[in-house]
């Protein structure tokens, strides 16, 4: 297991038995995604605590560089969620995004970062249920992939 | 090359003379064998040291950017497709330039040539579209220019400019033999570990001299992102990941812009195969987004538009 940025937000975490557990960053967008996360709160559905969000006006304020030096301080998970297509509240801006993140996800994963670190969905304000899913999905994905390493900077 | 020296002297006196332009970025022979070096000509009586040979394999593209008066320039179809991103990005007006496209077969590697030396110095060296020439202490060495050709040049796609206002010398023919994603091909088809060790051996000796971006017609920003230190997003120092980071953004910055001139690999210390990132950055913009840098002034920068059928397959 590599040691992480020491004092940084994505320091290890442990359950309750004592197990490694996934620490992943979720970039939601203010408009779909952030609400419909507030929705599957409100709703009482479960799903697993290891997101911690970081709400954004829209899903293209994301620059690749969020992404890559959440990698680096040590996160083991990437998610960034906005508006489906043509949902967008600026219109255009998660299809400027979607070209943006296709680019980052074909470099990143062709230098060698496992496939399933950083994700990539669509969640709408009415997908309170959707959202527990991707998030469960992302945590399974990352869980099986195991703590980050690539990337990572020591120290 | 193929003798066109004269003609180009000639093009340019007239422009000169005539008013037409202020400048002429060319070539002129370096003060090392085997090299060129840019060369600024506004007085016609200086243009004998304009020269077109396989050593002329700076990218002049460079040397646009921010001037005021009326260029003449010479350009290969890597250095026109350059002016062409660059028009296309606002950064170069095409009124105030003059493009005169030159057909080229190709640049010499001086890196294969020096391999072939054994450790020893290079004195002399004569090019032509045939052979090179190279003396030392004790000897004299003669190679064939075509198979001592950069590796952007062996698989080049667009030897004559797609792009100029007058063209000095024939067309080549368009597609050169090698497959230009030989090398991206081989490392998509191992695994994700292979390629992480294989890029971390790879990248590992970069010194952070960013000669690479220096020559690069694309790198323009006033400020780089890796000089930026409000916010400072990312170190400055020769940790791995650090200098991962930087070549990976690099080559996220030149998806959809990078045309392939070879420019950033002929220019490292460290012999680091960059062309390995830049030609995967080129492939995702031909394969994603159906998009080919520098056909056009006109074009719109690929990651600057969308299209509503751009592929999301990889949306959860």
């Amino acid at each position: 297991m590599s040691a992480k940025v020491k004092g940084s937000e994505a320091e290890e975490e442990t359950s309750p038995e004592g197990s490694w557990e996934p620490r992943i960053i979720a970039f939601l967008c203010n408009w779909c995604s952030y609400a419909g996360a507030d929705l599957a709160g409100i709703s009482r559905l479960q799903y697993p605590s290891n997101i911690r969000v970081v709400r954004v006006p829209c899903s293209s304020r994301v620059s690749p560089y969020f992404i890559i030096k959440s990698l680096q301080r040590g996160w083991d998970g990437v998610l960034v969620s906005g508006c489906h297509p043509g949902d967008c509240h600026y219109i255009s801006g998660n299809l400027v995004a979607r070209r943006r993140f296709a680019v980052l996800k074909d470099m990143l994963e062709y230098l060698g970062v496992e496939r399933g670190r950083v994700n990539f969905s669509w969640v709408s304000a009415a997908e309170g249920e959707w959202f527990s899913k991707v998030v469960r999905e992302v945590v399974d994905r990352v869980r099986a992939l195991g703590p980050a390493e690539r990337l990572v900077k020591e120290g | 090359m193929g003798g066109n020296e004269e003609k180009i002297r000639e093009l340019a006196d007239r422009l000169l003379r005539d008013g037409e332009v202020d400048l002429i970025i060319g070539h002129e022979r370096g003060t090392l064998p085997l090299r060129s070096s840019p060369c600024f000509v506004t007085d016609p009586e200086d243009l004998d040291r304009l020269i077109w040979d396989p050593t002329c394999d700076i990218n002049l593209a460079k040397y646009l950017h921010d001037r005021e008066e009326h260029i003449g320039i010479l350009a290969k179809g890597c250095d026109a497709r350059s002016i062409a991103v660059c028009a296309s990005e606002g950064q170069v007006e095409m009124d105030k330039v003059v493009i005169i496209g030159l057909p080229c077969p190709g640049v010499i590697s001086r890196k294969k040539i020096e391999a072939e030396m054994a450790g020893r110095d290079i004195l002399d060296a004569t090019v032509t579209d045939e052979k090179i020439t190279v003396k030392g202490e004790g000897f004299e060495k003669e190679f064939p220019t075509k198979t001592f050709l950069d590796d952007s040049c062996l698989s080049c796609r667009h030897r004559n400019p797609p792009v100029y206002d007058v063209l000095i010398g024939d067309p080549l023919p368009e597609v050169a033999d090698g497959d230009e994603y030989a090398e991206v091909d081989e490392l998509e088809s191992k695994s994700a570990e292979e390629r992480w060790d294989h890029f971390v051996d790879e990248i590992s000796v970069c010194i952070r001299c960013y000669s690479c971006r220096n020559v690069c017609p694309m790198c323009y920003c006033k400020e780089c992102f890796v000089d930026e230190t409000m916010p400072a997003w990312f170190g400055k120092t020769n940790e791995i990941t650090d200098t991962m980071i930087y070549h990976l953004v690099r080559a996220i910055h030149l998806t959809g812009r990078c045309v392939d001139c070879g420019a950033c690999s002929r220019a490292c210390p460290m012999d680091i195969n960059l062309r390995a990132l830049t030609k995967k950055a080129e492939k995702i913009a031909r394969e994603r987004f159906n998009f080919e840098a520098g056909l056009s002034p006109e074009e719109t920068p690929v990651l600057g538009a969308f299209k509503q059928e751009d592929s999301e397959e990889f949306i959860i």
